[in-house]
């Protein structure tokens, strides 16, 4: 038996039967073309970034001064809830997915996404999932909430949302085990289409840990509110999902964009191919933390003993996603050094979001130390803003590198380059003061009180910084839809579907 | 004159597409992580619980279960007892579609819808003979929860059995794949009920 539905190669290509309007919106809404569907979920997960990078904005500029009013100081839990759940599961979770599922088909051959029916019902459930957390903040729900049903709405929200994300992820990664095209063998496979497999398997293991521990929360919300901490219990509980190790995770397919631009520039030539697989893979071993629900700190004071005990899974956990990046990266810097790499535009975005990913890796490292006292810190923050924003940044180098193949128009490359160095600019200075400002012992997640040293100076720095990042996304977009309707048309030489080894 | 002629060179092989499989198998390992994370949880709630003395006063036990819950021990034995045969006429279900035999096919699947009905009205009893309420205490709380998601996933795995059987009931003998994916599902989750039995029935 095959699963593959027939009857979607119609659909695939864009063909429908009646005219209007209707039947346009039908088609997308109906549809199971993977494409359509992979960019209804970027479209959508951009909006959500918007929101968050705003939510940014104002904590920043509510956090210069202490006495600043702009916001209720009991919502301060809710905002700063609202920054890393919709940064997470509202932004860079689906882009990725997203990018993975109108690429992947495309580049092993395959005319179909597996199962494209359960994908495009869950990049449904995904995002009526993210408005009813939505709805539920607005209600004053969400961790911390003041009205307890809205709380209720909330993890029933981020569970629809976790339902919608593995649906989407097995499909993906079914689509990607079975159907290749006949000869191509995973190790064949163009690198992106490995650390989609990668990521979507993580993902599939880790996200049901998540559920898991919602569900006890849900019951005892609903019910005794007293086991798991009622309303605080949420972030006591399924906090570790949103930090890192976890978006270590989705930031995996950042990697394998950067590896298929760099592949792409030296016409399929990588040498140490395999090297790539493996720095992709060593970078899920993040996965084997993350399900374990804890964080691994590193203590240097006491006996010797004591030190080696927390310095093993410090690394394991801490340090050896690291180490997976930089294997990744030096790779690519040594396929640069081929002098007939042609030049590409999507390269700065993809690299510097995956140099801002590992930035914020080191912080984290940094974080788990226990003797800096980091922890409970706005370094927590500026960890998360690393991690986040550079995987946005390598999700717009994808879709700038991927462009030609989706509406076979490119984009320019002197306003990518320049947009792709203004978010830099913006990830900079959003989250480094928030690493400074972490040593002067501004405390995380709250606006009222003693900020610590200079916290105005770190705070103006970092609202500058978002509103950098909220500029550059919305240029980012307005390029891509003027490059889709009047960019140059693509030359298919440079693209290739099967990266030939060196 | 020779009547012979040459035969075509025959097409490239057909690659294998087994999607039901690798789909259930992915959703299989999906399930066990999330009944893995809830008894993992379950396991600290349990370790952590406060030592109190027993009825007689012998020995320290861990106040965890509380003291007037009894577990209906032949009903949870009943249920796992249940999921084993389950098992067995799934593969009675592949060993038949091997073979393309629609009917025993449809057969095995048919018994095997019945015994996992027979799983969910066990768990029902379960629940009527504890007689307990979601709010009365943590391990209350906890039961129907880690016990309810496990139900969830058995009527998910019931879904698929309907499915399935279906199918082979509209004769589709190409469906074997489907039939050893729709086995694969029930093993793991027979294997992660066992482990759930064992923790929250046995070890209580």
């Amino acid at each position: 038996m095959t699963a593959i539905d027939v009857n979607s190669a119609m659909t695939n290509s864009g063909t429908v039967s009646g005219t209007g309007l209707f039947n346009k919106i039908s088609s997308w809404l109906l549809t199971t073309n993977y494409q359509r569907i992979g960019r209804l979920m970027v479209s959508v997960s951009v909006l959500w970034t918007l929101v968050v990078v705003v939510v940014g904005i104002v904590l920043g500029v509510e956090r210069i001064s202490s006495a600043s009013e702009l916001i209720d100081s009991t919502s301060a839990t809710q905002l700063f809830s609202i920054f890393r759940v919709g940064l997470i599961f509202g932004s860079i979770a689906p882009m990725t997915l997203g990018i993975a599922a109108a690429i992947v088909p495309m580049q092993i051959g395959s005319q179909v996404l597996a199962f494209a029916r359960a994908a495009a019902f869950g990049a449904y459930l995904w995002f009526f999932g993210m408005i009813v957390v939505g709805v539920s903040y607005v209600g004053n729900g969400g961790p911390g909430g003041g009205d307890p049903q809205m709380v209720d709405l909330f993890i029933l929200g981020l569970g629809i949302v976790i339902a919608g994300l593995l649906l989407v992820s097995a499909s993906i990664a079914t689509t990607i085990l079975t159907s290749r095209r006949a000869g191509m063998t995973l190790m064949d496979a163009p690198i992106f289409v490995w650390s989609s497999l990668v990521m979507t398997i993580s993902l599939i293991l880790t996200l049901p840990v998540m559920a898991g521990a919602l569900i006890y929360v849900a019951v005892d919300h609903s019910y005794e509110r007293a086991t798991f901490g009622a309303t605080d219990g949420v972030n006591a509980w399924i906090g570790w999902a949103l930090t890192s190790p976890q978006i270590f995770l989705l930031a995996i397919s950042t990697l394998g964009v950067l590896a298929q631009i760099v592949a792409t520039m030296n016409k399929g030539k990588q040498p140490l191919r395999g090297g790539l697989f493996i720095g992709i893979g060593v970078m899920s071993t993040a996965l084997i933390g993350t399900v374990t629900q804890s964080f691994y700190s590193l203590q240097l004071d006491g006996e010797l003993n004591d030190v080696a005990k927390s310095l093993l899974p410090f690394l394991m956990f801490n340090a050896l996603p690291m180490l997976g990046v930089l294997i990744v990266l030096g790779l690519c810097l040594l396929a640069m050094k081929n002098e007939k790499a042609k030049p590409s535009a999507a390269f700065v975005l993809a690299f510097f979001g995956v140099g801002m990913v590992f930035t914020g890796m080191l912080g984290n490292a940094l974080l788990r130390i226990t003797d800096l006292k980091l922890s409970n810190t706005v370094f927590d923050e500026a960890v998360l803003v690393y991690i986040g924003y550079g995987v946005v940044l390598g999700s717009f180098g994808a879709i700038a590198h991927f462009c030609p193949r989706i509406w076979g128009r490119k984009m320019p490359t002197m306003p990518v380059i320049g947009l792709g160095l203004l978010g830099v600019l913006g990830v900079v200075l959003a989250a480094l003061p928030y690493y400074i400002a972490g040593f002067t012992n501004q405390p995380a997640s709250r606006m009222t009180g003693d900020l610590g040293d200079n916290s105005q100076i770190w705070n103006s720095v970092a609202a500058i910084g978002q509103t950098i990042f909220l500029i550059f996304i919305f240029a980012f977009v307005g390029l891509v839809v003027k490059s889709s309707r009047s960019g140059e048309i693509a030359d298919e030489e440079i693209f290739e579907t099967v990266q030939a080894n060196s | 004159m020779s009547t012979s002629a040459t035969a075509l060179n025959s097409g490239p092989k057909i690659v294998m597409r087994r999607q039901a499989l690798v789909l259930s198998g992915l959703m299989s390992a999906a399930s066990a992580m999330l009944m893995g994370s809830m008894l993992a949880i379950w396991l600290q709630f349990r370790a952590n619980a406060p030592l109190r003395e027993s009825s007689d006063g012998s020995k320290m036990l861990r106040d965890w279960l509380p003291e007037k819950i009894k577990i209906p021990e032949v009903a949870t034995n009943t249920m796992m007892m249940t999921i084993a045969i389950t098992c067995i006429m799934v593969q009675w279900a592949i060993y038949s579609s091997r073979r393309a035999d629609s009917k025993h096919t449809t057969l095995a699947l048919g018994v095997a819808l019945l015994t996992e009905i027979a799983v969910i009205n066990a768990q029902i009893a379960v629940y009527m003979q504890m007689d307990i309420g979601v709010r009365d205490s943590s391990y209350t709380t906890m039961f129907y929860a880690v016990t309810a998601t496990m139900t969830v996933l058995i009527v998910i795995g019931l879904g698929f059995t309907l499915m399935t059987m279906f199918r082979s009931l509209a004769s589709r003998v190409s469906d074997h794949d489907l039939v050893i994916a729709h086995g694969v599902y029930w093993y793991s989750l027979a294997v992660i009920f066992a482990t759930m039995w064992f923790v929250v029935y046995v070890q209580k």
